[in-house]
């Protein structure tokens, strides 16, 4: 007699009341300008742009607008600052990126309520995940800028010059301090622009960076839009471009600057495959499953966004998924029991939609948790779609929201072929309780990144980044300095 | 790019029909001497001799513009499949053990030495010095024994522990690309084309190479080496043709992991840069003009097709 | 809630199909209902949710029947300045105790519950544990909370194990039977999935982690391998099995994780001291004080509240 799965009650009297993180400590102002030289200026054509809270629809302050002029002034300004970053002794070039890191340490909790009120992401994640790995980031190259030359055996390493640098808003401040930190560390300069409706922690990373005394011109923020990122990589003046986005912008990023002497990384997108194998520890690989797709309301480009699950255990991984899926909260990012935020922006959740609506017309069968979502705001229940196979546009393409694809799998083999039968090579899980299967996974999977029986780790010791259209390059550890330095 | 005027443009070859190939003949035919039986130049892949399957040739000359040998004018076609063998050996290739790969590089470099003086007439031939031909020769030999020595030690120069703040075990490895393309320098016909080739194959990556277009004949002589070195099919495939037509197929493929491009000029390196990106191709660009010493080896080579994999695993019970 | 062994068909479970558990995730998920902010309304009611499901101990040596008079008379009056307080569970004796235990709380909803089985250790012969029990039984016990015989399932004697916990299950007759497994002693958390399936399918109607005599004792990654087998069992049997963690849980902060993580894998079944019980003798306390906290707004001291 086996009970139908997926039937626990999690729909009682006692439900937890709201928590809402204050927000009586955060200093936002009204306006921001663009961060050039040193100082925040107003952008040369005066335009500014709104960036509201996805989970209130309400506006939190307007941004400057960038133009080619004033891009044009941050690079001259990251120009004149390599002389005196550049020549710095490097031990001292460390010491102020320890104090950075030092800073936002003493900061994290404001800091941590601006990045969910401006994206939407869980405060419980903005606090135990971005900025803890902020500090870290800068903590751990800080350490690394006196120290280069025994990182490449052989080799004298010399800064690049000045790097221009284009993160997206999945981790506004994470991305920012995996593209500062070693870029700081190798002696580069920075000119930055953080997306266009997570402009805010990059703001105030800014404020950091000039308390800090960080000399005038080494950490230049420029925001707006994609014309802004396309006047930064088009730039004659700048020496490497690194970029954090879709693979279609990669892509134009990467013919852009074909025939240019312009070093860059690319960390693009993914459809990574967890696969669950049946003398799997089922429990945790559940959990797994749940870290893996429904972290960061699916905004994760190694999201873990296609499950490929062993038949003999697929009711069984399906039913506990189901019940789990339960007992997550969607809603306010700001409750510390959220466990889904707001869904970034009203254009991404038109996506995330066109997606569950393609799916359906496919044939898959969509499945979501029953989980209340407010009135205001964009939102997107935790979702599954079963019945699809690898002809199905939702498991080949990226969909970017808490959207999983379940396919089941007999042997290893078909495990590795379905895995494997993607453009994309950013990540990929695997849970198995035997050790030669793991190892044999780990050598088969194309891709950076392999999380065994654990998914979406991250660590700034840890190198990060893509095979095939996820990507070119490595960030973080020893492998990302690589990106910031000319071997001679 | 057909600048050298030892290259015909022309790829038909109706002028040239049955002009006698003097690359493995020595001189004019005298009375009661033997006839020398001349070499036909053929392409590479998987570890077959094909004929372009255009049927179209191309003749190289000498400095006298006499012609030397009908070479493969190789196809867009022809690359299609080089790539299809590439991609079929690479899964045995990058599977194969280090030391292995390793001794067959070694056994490469030991095929080579044995026949090093027909490596240095085709060098001559080609209008390259005897001295520096010899010289050439030799280097590459060494090159070779140079990339054997480190098939097995690069993962360990390149590869990392890393000290994650959570309970996991984590490392970084390095994993070849897959299948890659490669542009041969054109003006050195063996040992540009074997230091593109060498730390590719040592790094486990499987190779579609294009031979310089104006000094094709030692790449097809040492594909001759390859077949018979232990070298599994599909590892090392050589085609000869024209630059101009092939090198946006090698760029583009959707199939190939990453594109060499020896050379320098400015105008082709975008090409392929720009027409890589279709697939987020890696692209490695090699400019040195001098493949002698350490300016044209080193594990970075190997490291630069090579993608870095990172694996975590929780440490518990 | 106590099935009769006789309807129960027991059955020794196939230990080869056993899910595997990893140590690293488990600790994870365990960090994250830690994390949950339990606040106002939902923690007083996660509050007096816990004061009902404690099983208030008392297992010394030097346990008296005045000792255990005194605790029966707590477990009835556990602050009375705080009118709407529920009562406890169940007081936890030694079987000595029982008969003392039974006419304090004599007229009263509160049960009375024993350990037994060579409690702690385990180590007698069956005929003496199960005597052990009927002297418990006959007092009066409503529930008997055994010992698995660690030494057998240390050697791999499964069989054992599980054939004895059927011979106490059939001694218990009407009463409930809680299985304390003393997960402290068996080393990793695959032994404690096993063990518990052991257990359930031997007939347990609760399983518990510790005597409170081994370190560690109850923590919130056993209890939630424990949770998740007995989640497993009922999607498999059908039956409910009761949680019992047992030990070192002193504080309210701390039960409210428990109920969190109770809530979260079992679901609003299991919330119920039918199904849930915290072996504990200063719980009770923290949570009245906390408890008071609430109501009055003001930091609490122990010294306005009576230890026993």
């Amino acid at each position: 007699m086996v009970r139908e799965l997926g039937k626990l009650d999690f729909k009682g009297t006692w439900q937890y009341a709201a928590a809402p993180e204050s927000t009586d400590h955060v200093q936002l102002g009204d306006r921001y300008d663009l961060f050039i030289d040193g100082d925040f200026v107003a952008p040369a054509a005066g335009k500014y742009f709104d960036t509201i809270s996805p989970s209130t629809e309400k506006v939190l302050a307007s941004v400057a607008l960038s133009s080619n002029v004033d891009v044009d002034r941050a690079v001259k300004a990251a120009r004149g600052a390599c002389r005196v970053w550049g020549r710095m002794k490097p031990a001292e070039r460390g010491k102020y990126i320890y104090r950075i890191a030092r800073i936002i340490q003493e900061r994290a909790r404001e800091f941590a309520v601006i990045e969910s009120m401006d994206g939407g992401k869980p405060i419980r994640e903005s606090r135990d995940v971005d900025l803890p790995l902020v500090a870290a980031h800068f903590f751990y190259y800080a350490g690394w800028a006196d120290k280069l030359e025994y990182a490449f055996p052989g080799k004298r390493p010399a800064p690049l010059g000045v790097a221009g640098q284009i993160i997206p808003w999945n981790f506004p401040l994470l991305m920012a301090a995996w593209k500062i930190a070693p870029a700081l560390a190798c002696g580069n300069t920075v000119v930055l622009k953080p997306a266009e409706t997570t402009p805010l922690t990059a703001l105030k990373l800014a404020e950091v960076i000039r308390d800090a005394d960080v000399p005038p011109g080494v950490v230049n923020i420029v925001t707006g839009a994609g014309e802004t990122g396309a006047a930064i990589v088009e730039h004659s003046d700048v020496d490497k471009i690194a970029f954090t986005g879709s693979t279609d912008v990669g892509r134009q990023i990467q013919k852009a600057l074909a025939g240019t002497a312009k070093k860059y990384t690319l960390e693009l997108g993914g459809k990574a495959a967890n696969i669950i194998f049946e003398d799997a520890a089922i429990d945790q690989a559940v959990e797994g499953i749940v870290d893996g797709i429904f972290f960061n309301q699916g905004h994760v480009c190694c999201a873990g966004s296609r499950l490929l699950v062993q038949e003999s255990v697929a009711d069984e991984v399906l039913g506990k998924l189901k019940d789990r899926m339960e007992t997550l909260i969607v809603g306010d990012p700001l409750d510390k029991n959220t466990d889904i935020g707001a869904i970034n922006s009203p254009r991404q959740l038109e996506k995330i939609e066109s997606y569950l609506a393609l799916g359906r017309t496919e044939g898959a069968e969509m499945y979501q948790s029953s989980v209340a979502v407010p009135d205001t705001g964009y939102w997107c229940r935790p979702t599954l779609f079963t019945g699809v196979s690898q002809s199905n546009r939702v498991v080949q393409e990226e969909i970017f929201g808490p959207v999983l694809a379940v396919q089941t799998f007999r042997t290893m083999a078909e495990g590795i072929d379905k895995a494997n039968n993607t453009p994309y090579g950013l990540s990929g899980g695997v849970w198995t309780d035997k050790g030669a299967k793991i190892f044999h996974m780990t050598q088969k999977i194309r891709a950076g990144v392999i999380w065994a029986n654990t998914f979406n780790k991250f660590d700034p010791t840890s190198p990060f980044g893509g095979y095939k259209e996820s990507g070119v390059g490595r960030e973080g550890g020893l492998h990302g300095l690589d990106a910031y330095l000319s071997l001679g | 790019m057909d600048k050298d005027p030892r290259v015909s443009a022309r790829h038909a070859g109706n002028d040239t029909a049955g002009a006698t190939q003097k690359a493995t003949r020595q001189a004019k035919p005298e009375a009661g001497a033997r006839l020398t039986v001349a070499k036909t130049y053929k392409i590479y892949i998987g570890g077959k001799f094909p004929r372009t399957e255009s049927g179209r040739y191309y003749p190289l000359r000498d400095k006298s513009g006499e012609v030397i040998a009908n070479i493969c004018s190789g196809s867009r076609k022809d690359f299609r499949e080089a790539v299809v063998a590439a991609r079929g050996g690479f899964a045995n290739w990058s599977s194969t053990n280090a030391y292995l790969r390793g001794q067959i590089l070694y056994r490469i470099a030991e095929m080579l030495e044995g026949r090093g003086q027909q490596f240095v007439a085709e060098l001559v031939i080609q209008g390259v010095s005897k001295q520096r031909a010899a010289t050439e020769v030799t280097a590459t030999v060494d090159r070779l024994v140079y990339y054997a020595g480190w098939a097995d030690k690069y993962q360990q120069v390149f590869s990392a522990v890393n000290p994650v703040a959570s309970s996991h075990f984590n490392f970084s490895v390095l994993e070849p690309m897959g299948v890659i393309s490669i542009l041969a320098p054109e003006d050195s016909g063996l040992l540009g084309l074997v230091s593109n080739i060498a730390p590719a194959i040592t790094g486990a990556n499987t190779c579609v190479v294009l031979a310089s277009t104006s000094m094709p004949l030692c790449a097809i002589s040492f594909a001759e080496v390859l077949e018979s070195s232990d070298v599994p099919p599909g590892v090392v495939n050589i085609l000869t043709g024209s630059q101009d037509e092939l090198a946006g197929q090698f760029a583009s493929h959707m199939d190939v992991n990453a594109v060499i491009h020896a050379g320098s000029d400015g105008e082709r390196i975008k090409e392929v840069q720009l027409l890589a990106a279709n697939n987020i191709k890696r692209t490695i660009v090699r400019t040195q003009t001098s493949w002698v010493g350490e300016t044209g080896q080193g594990p970075y080579f190997i490291k630069d097709t090579q993608e870095t994999k990172t694996t975590w695993h929780p440490v518990g019970a | 809630m106590s099935i009769p062994a006789t309807e129960f068909a027991s059955r020794f479970p196939d230990l080869s199909r056993q899910m595997r558990v990893d140590q690293v995730g488990v600790e994870e998920r365990v960090a994250r209902f830690c994390k949950r902010s339990i606040k106002n309304q939902s923690k007083v009611q996660a509050l007096s949710m816990a004061l009902s499901m404690i099983d208030l101990t008392t297992l010394e040596g030097q346990d008296t029947p005045g000792k255990v008079r005194q605790l029966c008379q707590k477990a009835l009056h556990l602050h009375d300045q705080l009118p709407g307080l529920p009562h406890v569970a169940a007081v936890c004796v030694y079987p000595t105790m029982v008969a003392v235990a039974r006419q304090a709380l004599a007229g009263h909803d509160i049960k009375v519950a024993s350990v037994a089985t060579a409690f702690p250790s385990g180590q007698s012969p069956l005929a003496a544990k199960l005597a052990d029990i009927k002297m418990a039984v006959d007092s009066g016990a409503d529930e008997i909370d055994m010992v698995i015989s660690r030494s057998a399932f240390l050697q791999g004697n499964y069989a054992r194990v599980f054939d004895e916990i059927g011979a106490v299950k059939e001694e218990c007759g009407s009463a409930h039977l809680k299985v304390i497994l003393e997960t402290g002693e068996l080393g990793t958390l695959d032994r404690v999935r096993r063990a518990s399936v052991i257990a359930m399918h031997a007939g347990a109607d609760f399983i518990k982690t510790s005597t409170g005599k081994i370190q560690p004792a109850a923590t919130m990654p056993v209890t939630l391998v424990m949770l998740q087998a007995i989640r497993d069992f009922y999607y498999e049997t059908d039956r409910l099995v009761g949680m019992k963690p047992a030990g070192g849980i002193s504080k309210s902060k701390q039960a409210i994780q428990y109920l969190v993580m109770l809530r979260e894998v079992l679901g609003e079944r299991w919330l119920t001291p039918e199904l849930f019980r915290f072996g504990a003798s200063s719980l009770a306390n923290d949570v009245l004080m906390q408890l008071q906290k609430q109501a009055t707004g003001v930091y609490q001291s122990p010294d306005y509240f009576s230890k026993d």
